[in-house]
């Protein structure tokens, strides 16, 4: 780090570091979060105009927070350059949306499988055609069988501190594989919140490349002359075998991830007024919209609870379950028109008829409080035309 | 679930099926049990002493002399091996090897129950194994043979093991040592 800052471990840096308040854009939480990083090299096909992540990232490097910035020819070409960067032990930082993280997610899959720790932002955006600038969630579907851990921040403040976090994560050797950081393009990345952060003479302490469960290309030292990557598959039972046990590898890693969820996010859920006959579960932009309405919800004294998921992968099933178990029904409002974290909830509890599906909204919609109060008006029977006039 | 395999340990993945994840700091692992490190080193020991053709893995980190540490781990292994009467064979990489493995002169991470097919061993200890590939290898031998995994670790754990022990550097296998010479005294070996 060529700014001389000072090194702290990450439980210290959000934990217990004094804070100021600003007023920024989460773009710009994200790639403060990064600023305080000790981020060694940044990878981008920047993917204008749905976030000015990378752009602001490209200041950031300009100003000496980081060491290298790279621009890719194009998308897959950065998630490529990201693996071949994270084979020399160095800590990476890349983020795209909708369209551009389809057009690498060939590399990306390849991560987890690679032994890949690098931090991914994904700020939403839609993904189908007509073509849209507008966010939409959909894309973080695509991601959840990848294998990687998958953080989604509701706001600015999550933002920030998500992001930070995910460094610390990726890097766990029982980890060791990548940390996509969402958040909803427009809705959080374009807008203004409240982002209280530490100084930025502050920095996450610097990787070791030499505390992983792989060894780094260091070509100078013995062991790294071994071949570190997955093998190719042939046609016969030994392939099949190593392949099968891989993905459970990559998997449990991903398991793994569940305890430093709990060190650095304080836990995958968050969880208020639980016990209540009605629940809304909600991540992402969704969470602030359904907050909202647990929050009309109580100034017009009717009980309702409200879970917010901070974690999608690992998914937090038990969590999940025990927090839903006196509920009679679940909202679940979402960003996209799949709904995958429906899905998500209806495979985790035993009762999924109790599930409401939505409302969802997509294409770059807002998502208003109305719909969901509408759906807890009518889970609880109640007349919501009379209620809401 | 635990109870399927030729092992009679599960072939599938502890840690996502069954939620058994690394010990913590100070502590070791026995099967799904969380336990003081001593008794894991005493296990260890009991059934490397007992068990028909009782191996030790070193692999890359301790086979080449890449630091001050490793030189002095790399002592430390061969004298485990005379007091654990245990053979060695190497994982010198993590190269698949095509067409056919030595199974008499090395162990691969990419088809391990070879090496233990072949060899016939009952007991094992990975050491030095960069933490990916004794996963991988470790959870093939427990799907695939009925050997006894122990797993001596510089850095986390692995819960793929039957047996596993934590932040292992010099000082602590010095500590295992002599630990196995007093169980090796206790079972007249």
């Amino acid at each position: 780090m060529s700014l001389n800052k000072k090194l702290v471990d990450m439980d210290y840096l959000l934990n217990e570091a004094p804070r100021e308040k600003h007023f920024i854009t989460g773009a710009q939480a994200m790639s403060e979060a990064v600023k305080r990083a000790s981020v060694d090299m940044a990878i981008a096909y920047p993917i204008t105009p749905q976030s000015e992540v990378m752009h602001l990232v490209g200041d950031i490097y300009a100003q000496g927070h980081i060491k290298e910035y790279y621009r890719a020819e194009e998308e897959l070409g950065t998630m490529s350059a990201i693996a071949g960067a994270a084979r020399g032990g160095v800590r990476l930082f890349t983020a795209t949306s909708g369209p551009g993280l389809l057009r690498g997610l060939e590399a990306i899959v390849s991560w987890p499988g690679h032994r890949v720790p690098c931090v991914l932002g994904v700020l939403t955006r839609v993904i189908n055609a007509p073509l849209s600038i507008q966010p939409d969630n959909i894309e973080m579907a695509y991601l959840m069988h990848s294998g990687m851990v998958m953080l989604h921040a509701e706001n600015q403040q999550d933002t920030f501190d998500f992001t930070l976090a995910a460094f610390a994560i990726t890097e766990k050797v029982d980890v060791y594989i990548p940390v996509s950081v969402s958040t909803e393009g427009f809705f959080v990345t374009h807008a203004k919140g409240y982002v209280e952060m530490m100084s930025e003479e502050l920095a996450f302490t610097e990787p070791d490349p030499y505390h992983a469960p792989v060894p780094a290309m260091d070509n100078e030292v013995p062991p790294a002359r071994i071949q570190r990557d997955a093998p190719v598959q042939k046609s016969n039972f030994m392939s099949y075998l190593i392949h099968s046990v891989w993905q459970q590898e990559i998997w449990d890693s991903n398991r793994r991830a569940m305890k430093y969820v709990y060190q650095y996010i304080d836990g995958p859920l968050e969880v208020q007024n639980p016990g209540s006959d009605v629940m809304i579960v909600a991540s992402g932009c969704a969470a602030a919209q359904a907050r909202e309405a647990h929050r009309y919800a109580q100034e017009e004294g009717i009980s309702v609870g409200f879970v917010k998921v901070k974690c999608i992968r690992p998914w937090p099933k038990d969590e999940i379950r025990e927090a839903l178990a006196t509920a009679k029904t679940v909202i679940v409002p979402e960003h996209n028109i799949i709904g995958w974290l429906c899905k998500e909830v209806k495979a985790a509890i035993p009762n999924s008829g109790i599930v409401v599906e939505g409302p969802r909204v997509y294409g770059g919609m807002t998502l208003p409080v109305e719909l969901i109060m509408t759906e807890i008006y009518d889970a609880l029977g109640m007349d919501s035309l009379v209620l809401q006039a | 679930m635990a109870n399927l395999g030729p092992a009679h340990y599960s072939p599938y993945p502890v840690a996502f099926y069954d939620d058994l994840l690394t010990p913590p700091e100070g502590k070791a692992l026995l099967l799904t049990e969380i336990v003081d490190e001593e008794v894991a080193m005493r296990e260890i020991a009991r059934v490397m002493l007992t068990s028909e053709n009782a191996t030790i893995f070193p692999g890359p980190q301790v086979l080449y002399a890449w630091n001050d540490e490793a030189k002095k781990k790399a002592t430390l292994i061969k004298e485990m091996a005379e007091v654990l009467n245990a053979k060695m064979i190497p994982m010198y990489d993590y190269r698949p090897k095509y067409p056919k493995i030595d199974a008499e002169v090395e162990i691969n991470p990419n088809h391990p129950n070879l090496t233990i097919w072949h060899n016939n061993i009952k007991a094992c200890i990975f050491v030095g194994v960069h933490c990916h590939y004794a996963n991988v290898a470790l959870k093939m031998i427990r799907s695939e043979t009925d050997c006894y995994t122990a797993a001596i670790c510089g850095l986390s754990g692995h819960e793929d093991a039957m047996a596993t022990i934590r932040d292992q550097h010099a000082s602590e296998m010095a500590r295992f040592i002599e630990i196995a010479k007093e169980v090796k005294k206790e079972l007249g070996k």
